[in-house]
């Protein structure tokens, strides 16, 4: 099975991929800024999947954070940012 | 059906029950009003849709079992409020950081991974030598084994400072 995440269309910056969760509200405030930052990305709220796709995610994110919270931000599938870190978001896709 | 909207008015009402238990024990809930509702509105989907208040910031799997660690106010809560004035999501912030006026910090998530959680529980101690401290509250009596007092003394409302080592 495939897991599809969102997209959203905006200026490309390299591939951006936001895991999230949709009740929190770090992942809301991290979205925010992405949509102010007129990026594309996609997204995944990890939290609607069923838990067969919800695992192999987790393990996809453990990857890049070990500790497998949220928000996890990957940029270009090698720059990780964990948590709503909106500084250092800005000057990541600035 | 869960949800996706929570009525205002659901909102308020847990909100105001959370708030006045936060101030019976000590606690202060976040006073970026936007930011709490949201976040209370998270815990109340939760309730909804796993059947209990699971912190709205973390993944759950929908096993009460494998997440009473992350009930809120979850195991962590404490303890992220005495190194960063916060806990994780940032319902829960310190009295210092209210009165510096601070909004709540980037936490570090403290849980630890899933294949942590999932490895057998250490219970083997030294004997004679306690896996924490134990703190008495030189107001009241009160005592509590962790690894900092808490930031007010959930029985008499004394001030961190008012605790003693005791064992």
């Amino acid at each position: 099975m495939t897991i599809n995440p969102d997209h959203v269309d905006g200026i490309d910056k390299g591939k951006i991929m936001l895991y999230a969760l949709s009740t929190c509200i770090h992942c809301k405030q991290t979205r925010n800024l992405l949509d102010e930052l007129h990026v594309a990305y996609d997204y995944l709220y990890v939290d609607k999947l069923n838990k067969e796709d919800m695992n192999s995610v987790l393990m996809d994110i453990e990857k890049f954070n070990p500790r497998g919270s949220f928000p996890t931000l990957v940029i270009n599938n090698s720059k990780v940012i964990v948590g709503s870190r909106l500084d250092e978001i800005k000057e990541a896709l600035g | 059906m869960i949800s996706t909207v929570v009525s205002p008015e659901k909102v308020e009402r847990r909100l105001k029950i959370l708030d006045s238990e936060a101030k019976q024990s000590g606690y202060f809930l976040n006073p970026d009003m936007d930011f709490t509702r949201g976040l209370v509105e998270g815990l109340i989907l939760n309730a909804e849709r796993y059947g209990y208040e699971s912190c709205p910031c973390r993944l759950s799997f929908g096993e009460k079992e494998k997440d009473l660690d992350i009930i809120c106010p979850c195991d962590y809560r404490d303890d992220d409020l005495s190194e960063y004035g916060a806990c994780f999501c940032g319902l829960y912030l310190s009295e210092s950081l209210i009165n510096k006026n601070s909004p709540a910090p980037v936490v570090p998530e403290r849980r630890p991974s899933l294949h942590d959680r999932n490895l057998q529980p250490v219970n083997a101690t030294i004997p004679g030598q306690l896996p924490y401290p134990v703190f008495r509250c030189k107001v009241c009596g009160y005592l509590c084994a962790r690894t900092s007092p808490p930031e007010k003394c959930p029985i008499c409302k004394a001030d961190k400072d008012r605790f003693e080592i005791f064992i």
